[in-house]
């Protein structure tokens, strides 16, 4: 240990708010930055999930439709 | 070789992979940053010529280092882009910009405050300063052409000639330190050369960098993800990891 107290560890030897200042600057961006990679990439998958979830509901809606109406055949005009 | 090199271009591949790695690299980046940042707040001898404020240089080094590096690494994705079109190289280039942002302002900031007790200046405009923040413009300079173009083909090949004209600047904040007179000190770290500062110093600050190296790896492992999340969502492989994952 470099200091003989908790105190003389916080002062610094007048150097403390400097010090201090940085590593709370340095541990905030860094968390921060992480978080928000975190949650945007759960942003992310969220909307490819709901994405896939309306997109698999339209297809059985579109499914349902076509087995109540008629199918409609092309046929060739000459 | 060839092979191997299209599998990384391979934003599917690259998914599994990152998923793999990306917990080893965020517990031992955590780990060591935490050993090297206690040590160095802690434990390591005060200087003789700074006394205590010298501390900041646990986190000022490391992050000017990721800066440069991540500079560095984004000029190489730019060649892949321009060259070989590879999608991969240009997610990764738009995935890391903003975390190249965050530690250069963290190295512009921690020195500012440096600056103060040591220099007695919050700033001067010196090579090495000025070199920095026009890094910091090069940064936002490319998330903002990268937001300002909507078409993702011309804003890769956009991004890409701003990060290599850019890139200039590298050499320029390196050498800073040799080619002029500046208040700054020289590197601490030279590959090259045994290390200019007492071991307890050295080795704090070794665990530090090396830390931080390990956290911007999955940084930017979580970040690409998330960019080829966006852009593949369409396809077939992304359709089936989302119903996967969700059963």
């Amino acid at each position: 240990m470099a200091f003989d107290s908790f105190s003389a560890f916080i002062a610094m030897e007048g150097h403390g708010p400097y010090v201090w200042v940085c590593y709370a600057v340095f541990a905030v961006l860094l968390a921060g930055l992480m978080i928000w990679s975190v949650k945007r990439n759960q942003s992310a998958l969220e909307d490819c999930q709901r994405r896939h979830d309306t997109e698999s509901r339209a297809s059985a809606k579109a499914t349902g439709k076509a087995a109540a109406s008629f199918t409609r055949v092309e046929i060739p005009q000459d | 070789m060839w092979q191997w090199f299209h599998k990384l271009g391979s934003p599917k591949w690259f998914f599994g992979i990152a998923t793999r790695f990306m917990p080893w690299l965020l517990a031992g980046g955590l780990l060591l940053l935490a050993a090297g940042l206690v040590w160095g707040l802690a434990f390591a001898p005060k200087d003789y010529l700074q006394g205590n404020s010298y501390r900041i240089i646990f986190i000022h080094v490391p992050s000017a280092f990721l800066a440069q590096s991540i500079y560095i690494s984004m000029a190489v994705a730019a060649v892949v882009t321009l060259v070989w079109r590879m999608k991969l190289a240009d997610v990764f280039v738009k995935a890391i910009a903003p975390v190249g942002l965050i530690f250069t302002f963290l190295s512009l900031f921690t020195g500012a405050v440096w600056g103060k007790p040591t220099w007695g200046t919050w700033w001067v405009w010196d090579a090495r300063l000025t070199s920095m923040l026009i890094l910091l413009f090069l940064y936002g300079g490319v998330i903002a052409l990268d937001r300002a173009i909507n078409d993702e083909k011309s804003a890769a090949r956009a991004v890409a000639v701003l990060v290599l004209v850019g890139v200039v600047n590298i050499p320029i904040i390196k050498y800073s330190v040799d080619w002029w007179n500046t208040l700054h000190q020289p590197a601490t770290f030279k590959l090259t050369e045994k290390p200019s500062m007492p071991m307890e110093m050295w080795v704090p600050l070794l665990l530090s960098v090396l830390g931080l190296y390990l956290l911007f790896g999955w940084l930017a492992c979580i970040r690409m993800k998330t960019e080829i999340l966006i852009r593949e969502q369409r396809t077939r492989w992304v359709k089936d990891m989302v119903l996967a994952g969700r059963k």
